[in-house]
């Protein structure tokens, strides 16, 4: 099927886009040794693996996928994981938490979020396997400390990020060079708003995970967030669950994941109610990014996605 | 060529792939450099834009207004929306290129927000690399500084090819016509020594909001257009040149599948020109010719490419193409040299560059080592004075050098193509970005 497009030679912000995400993908399959994409099974993984697909066909995704598995992840978010995978034909690796935990890995002190420790979970797997770049999905619309982040983020041998230390980023030209131990997180999607990725999955008619759509589910108020009952959740006496319509902005960990109550059942209505919405997808529910100000750089700093 | 189904269990009420999304037209992309110091209110000015587009987020402007209120300002400080890291936050400065994104029905926009000050040089090349635009503010009290045609110099050097000046502040200047046109004139005089092929002049309050997102009725005398209504409809897309073709090699698709098994498609994204099926092509370094046998986006064939499209070409002939190699038509192809003369700017505090420095550098998808061969000058960005006596360069600094590659570069003077014209130059004891360079 041949199709005619563009006879004015533009593109529409969206082609633009994803031309550049593409040239991404190909230029880390070219120049790094073991490349990984990091697959959390969320709308913005799902829109990078779709860009992953398109990079490379018809032949397969050249590298691996790696899901950091908290042990309190949505089922619905891992069934969507292992269709894409199937369908792709791309080796999942699944890197546990809870044996993270077990293995002495990471320290369970009963404070540390779930979200946390998947930092250390997620080094150690980087480094067990020797990856030498990781593909993340971090936008750079979502928070402050993330507009200033690199397509290409290099990380030294403790995965740390040193803001200071950034190396300049020149028209499309990425420096991949590391040193033995260090690895590179790449991002995609750097340049793309939620709204883009919304318009993205849109458009690509792709599958994700049924709990971005406007469901009856039971929840409960904490802190100003509407949360999940589930069996990973211990209800504090003042706490009444009740079932009420709601989907989801962000997937994560289940104990830390807030809905929001909406009807939008459609790409295009959580589309529409993304255009009018009044707080970003993170404050809104993710009780991870709440602690300070500049969570989200002490996070990165530590080797966070 | 076979073709699958891309769409696999899209939910039934989804919008199909060709409707125009929430009934939005088709919008396109324009990348902008920002310049000026916190003086000169420009993070004033880009929250002014997130917000008057509606792209601050009430828990932002909570934040925001919360800080401000501890700090004891009198008015929320719009600024404090585009600190990023915590050391920038206690000192009160920008120290790094940020990036900032909105949108209106017409366009996206991505804003490369960069410090002003000489030590951040880098920051504004970096800035400016990618630009469509850059937009350089004055305080229309103090006018033309030696900062602003620093920026302006820059810009014209990393060839932006559009360039707008934002006179702020005019609330501050009872709104004068008299104080603007001075600002107007001179810039307009230091801009002919540049290249500056548009300049566009537009008088602004970015804290009062005047001719920001709406024609102001305080400055009744001019009768340009918004600076946002600018940034919308300025036209950008003949800026890419679409006559020299040129698609260097990224990546060799080969899926050794049942499917596709002779498939074999080079990869790329187009940096020049319009290649379409059946169109000869010249293949370098080898020489080789052929002809297109169908350009891939995926798993539709399209009947042309252009940049910045990223692709993959299949060729009638079965010729050895690797990454590095470059797709051009015979009769319009660069002359490969390992001799490079270029404008460079330096990033790093150490090493220096100096004579026969040896570098690895990256161009296109090509990579391999430079020698300095001779360092001809520097150039003064403020006063653009050559300094012939120059022996070496050091952080943020500017200039003219002659380097010998290990490997020849396919590239193209970078007036005349951003991308064939740009390398960077890569330390490699640490592996850090040290130059940028632009080939004369």
């Amino acid at each position: 099927m041949t199709i005619v497009t563009h006879t004015d030679y533009r593109l529409s912000h969206l082609d633009e886009l994803e031309a550049e995400s593409i040239h991404i993908f190909r230029e880390v399959a070219a120049e790094f040794e073991k490349p990984v994409l990091m697959f959390s099974g969320g709308k913005d993984s799902i829109c990078m693996m779709r860009l992953a697909e398109k990079a490379f066909y018809p032949a397969k995704i050249p590298f691996p996928v790696l899901q950091i598995d908290t042990g309190y992840d949505f089922a619905e978010v891992l069934a969507t994981r292992d269709r894409w995978v199937d369908r792709l034909g791309v080796r999942l690796i699944v890197a546990s938490v809870e044996q993270a935990i077990k293995d002495g890995v990471v320290v369970d002190d009963g404070k540390t979020s779930r979200n946390r420790l998947q930092t250390g979970t997620l080094l150690h797997t980087i480094e067990d396997e020797g990856f030498t770049a990781a593909f993340g999905g971090g936008r750079r619309d979502e928070e402050k400390a993330r507009a200033k982040e690199r397509v290409y983020s290099h990380r030294d041998e403790f995965g740390q990020w040193d803001p200071k230390m950034q190396r300049p980023e020149l028209w499309s030209l990425y420096n991949g060079k590391i040193r033995e131990g260090e690895h590179m997180r790449v991002f995609p999607l750097s340049n793309w708003t939620e709204l883009d990725v919304w318009h993205y999955i849109g458009r690509e008619q792709i599958e994700i995970p049924s709990i971005y759509f406007a469901h009856e589910r039971e929840v409960f108020d904490r802190d100003g967030m509407l949360l999940s009952t589930s069996e990973y959740v211990t209800l504090k006496a003042d706490e009444v669950p009740e079932v009420r319509t709601v989907r989801f902005r962000t997937v994560g960990d289940m104990t830390l994941t807030g809905c929001v109550e909406s009807t939008a059942s459609t790409i295009d209505e959580i589309i529409d109610e993304i255009a009018v919405a009044r707080v970003t997808e993170r404050g809104a529910t993710r009780g991870d990014d709440r602690f300070s100000e500049a969570a989200m750089e002490d996070r990165k700093r530590e080797g966070y996605f | 060529m076979a073709t699958s189904d891309s769409s696999i269990s899209g939910r039934p009420s989804m919008a199909g792939p060709d409707s125009s999304i929430s009934g939005r037209p088709s919008m396109d992309l324009l990348r902008f450099a920002t310049a000026g110091s916190v003086d000169d209110g420009k993070s004033t000015l880009i929250g002014r834009l997130l917000l008057d587009s509606k792209q601050i987020f009430e828990d932002q402007l909570e934040a925001v207004e919360r800080t401000s209120k501890e700090r004891g300002f009198d008015y929320t400080d719009l600024a404090l929306l585009t600190d990023g890291l915590r050391s920038e936050r206690e000192q009160g400065i920008t120290i790094d290129v940020a990036y900032r994104y909105f949108a209106t029905p017409r366009r996206k926009f991505i804003i490369a927000d960069t410090p002003g000050h000489v030590q951040y040089t880098r920051n504004m090349v970096t800035g400016a690399s990618t630009a469509d635009l850059g937009l350089v503010l004055v305080d229309a009290r103090q006018g033309m500084t030696e900062q602003s045609r620093r920026h302006a110099v820059i810009l014209s050097l990393l060839r932006v090819p559009h360039l707008v000046l934002a006179v702020n502040k005019m609330d501050l200047v009872d709104y004068s016509e008299e104080v603007f046109e001075k600002i107007q004139a001179d810039f307009t005089s230091f801009a002919t020594k540049l290249t500056i092929p548009d300049l566009t002049v537009i008088p602004i309050s970015a804290l009062k909001g005047d001719n920001v997102v709406e024609r102001s009725e305080r400055m009744p005398w001019y009768d340009g257009s918004s600076l946002l209504h600018h940034l919308e409809h300025i036209h950008v897309a003949s800026d890419r040149d679409l006559v020299d073709t040129r698609l260097p090699v990224q990546y060799v698709v080969r899926p050794k599948s049942d499917d596709f098994h002779d498939y074999r498609g080079y990869a790329g994204q187009i940096a020049g020109g319009v290649l379409k099926p059946g169109d000869e092509v010249l293949v370098l370094p080898s020489g080789f010719t052929s002809r297109i046998a169908a350009i891939d986006a995926f798993d539709k064939e399209v009947d042309e490419a252009f940049p910045p499209m990223s692709v993959t070409v299949r060729l009638e002939d079965d010729l050895d193409v690797s990454r590095g190699d470059m797709i051009c038509r015979p009769q319009n192809a660069p002359t490969p040299s390992q001799d490079i003369d270029a404008m460079v700017c330096w990033m790093a505090n150490e090493p220096k560059l100096r004579q026969r420095q040896k570098l690895a550098f990256k161009h296109t998808t090509r990579t391999g080592r430079v020698m300095v061969k001779d360092l001809q000058y520097r150039l003064d960005v403020n006063t653009l004075h050559r300094d012939l006596d120059a022996t070496e360069l050091g952080l943020n600094e500017m200039g003219r050098v002659q380097l010998r590659t290990t490997v020849p570069l396919l590239c193209d003077p970078y007036e005349k193509n951003r991308t064939t014209g740009s390398f960077v130059l890569i330390d490699e004891a640490t592996g850090v970005t040290v130059g940028a360079g632009m080939i004369n």
